[in-house]
């Protein structure tokens, strides 16, 4: 590994100008960026340790309502977090997925979507829950949506003299359900062959009045599947619903062949992960799929 | 670039010049002497360099030394009290929960995290609490049984 220099900035002011030097990455649970630099797949010049900088690694209700994660909160910080318990349920649940428990406890979902990988079991749930991406750089702070952050396998729009400093999820809506389901060969310690994430709203009568899908390792990054988002809205779930939904989204998916699986099994994984995650949020939400198949 | 760090291992404050680029594995085991941790994949897959870092379970070969100031860090060097081996340890001979050995240090530490938070475990808890860790020799079942054990000599003190 080539020499570098380590900085530990105590304020966001002080990373941000030590990204400026151009060959600089910013480190937070290092458990990609470490084993990439010691396995010579990346060459960096200096490591910014933003560990020490509150705004990136507290947990905190805002003021107006909804949540910011610091972005180098630990995934198991986020998992053990009451506030997400409570109303992002499944934002825990996908950090308890990412890795073992000596993973988990370093790596943050500020790395996780740094690192961009279309596997990422991080990203779904948030970007379902609406999520936005707090950046920071020379020009002061910007706000994107979420999944407007990713380009490529390993790619994102934040520039290097940038840093992600949270991710700002609002408000659980009333009458609202997120859920996500990967499928691994293997129940722990694996990547995702596929995966998918889906969020509910219904109207006053049950009628399904917005909805998201948010799929991960069937693209270059994660992906939305608008035909199925739109297929939802104005309908009342059944099953026969929700499995045209899945279909629809396995059209949209753009999988790749490759050792863990081939693009056909992974349209037929998401076909059936959206129709269960779907599934999974009528049953948050109280509604009996079996009494609306009439 | 080489310089001091200070941090605490096993109880005691120790001072070591480290180079920047190197893990805390290595500061243990290169730097320390403590050999304990072992380095399998390096990329976190393995979970034989688990140590406890502050109480929790971390692979050692993916933090950087640089990062432990500050920090309290326990290897397995530091769990047994003189000649008397810790519940756990015990437990493991006593179940004979270990074959070649390589991966029993990482278990070990990975199920005190486990126990000084979840007193009493069920199966599966214990199971991923130890997913991290990989036994080649594939001996998971008395190793669950050791913690297991373990989990009920604490808990009757």
């Amino acid at each position: 590994m080539r020499d570098f220099v380590y900085e530990r900035p105590q304020t966001m002011a002080q990373a941000v100008t030590l990204l400026r030097g151009g060959d600089a990455r910013v480190l937070a649970g290092g458990t990609d960026l470490i084993a990439q630099m010691r396995e010579g797949r990346r060459s960096v010049g200096c490591l910014v340790d933003v560990k020490a900088i509150g705004e990136l690694t507290g947990i905190v209700m805002l003021p107006q309502g909804g949540v910011a994660i610091g972005a180098a909160a630990s995934a198991a910080a986020v998992s053990r977090s009451a506030p997400i318990a409570a109303n992002y349920p499944a934002v825990a649940q996908s950090a308890r997925l990412i890795g073992g428990v000596q993973v988990q406890n370093r790596a943050s979902l500020g790395g996780n979507i740094c690192n961009a990988a279309p596997s990422a079991d991080g990203v779904p749930a948030l970007v379902c829950h609406a999520a936005a991406a707090i950046i920071a750089g020379p020009a002061g702070t910007r706000q994107v949506p979420l999944e407007d952050v990713f380009v490529g396998p390993g790619k994102t729009t934040i520039e290097p003299s940038e840093l992600l400093v949270s991710i700002v999820l609002p408000p659980p809506p009333a009458r609202s359900a997120v859920a996500y389901l990967r499928f691994t060969p293997r129940r722990e310690m694996d990547i995702a062959i596929a995966g998918a994430g889906t969020y509910i709203r219904l109207d006053q009568q049950g009628v399904i009045a917005e909805a998201r899908v948010a799929l991960a390792s069937v693209g270059p990054t994660p992906m939305r599947a608008p035909s199925a988002e739109q297929r939802l809205v104005g309908e009342r779930p059944t099953p026969a619903l929700l499995k045209e939904v899945g279909r629809c989204a396995a059209h949209e998916a753009r999988p790749i062949s490759d050792t863990r699986g081939s693009a056909d099994y992974r349209r037929s994984l998401v076909a059936v992960l959206t129709m269960r995650a779907l599934g999974d949020c009528c049953g948050q939400l109280g509604i009996d799929l079996e009494a609306s198949s009439t | 670039m080489k310089m001091l760090i200070t941090c605490t291992v096993n109880g005691e404050e120790r001072t070591q010049l480290v180079d920047t680029r190197d893990t805390l594995l290595e500061l243990l085991r290169d730097r320390l002497g403590l050999t304990g941790a072992k380095e399998g994949c390096g990329n976190g897959n393995c979970g034989t360099c688990t140590v406890l870092v502050d109480g929790a379970a971390v692979c050692s070969c993916l933090m950087l030394a640089r990062e432990a100031p500050g920090h309290d860090i326990l290897t397995i060097e530091g769990l047994a009290n003189g000649e008397v081996l810790h519940a756990i340890q015990q437990a493991i001979v006593e179940t004979g929960g270990t074959q070649c050995g390589f991966c029993t240090p990482g278990i070990v530490l990975s199920a005190k995290a486990l126990l000084d938070a979840n007193a009493l475990p069920t199966d599966a808890q214990i199971r991923h609490a130890i997913a991290g860790n990989l036994c080649r020799c594939t001996g998971y079942g008395k190793i669950v049984e050791a913690i297991h054990s373990a989990a009920a000599t604490l808990g009757g003190r």
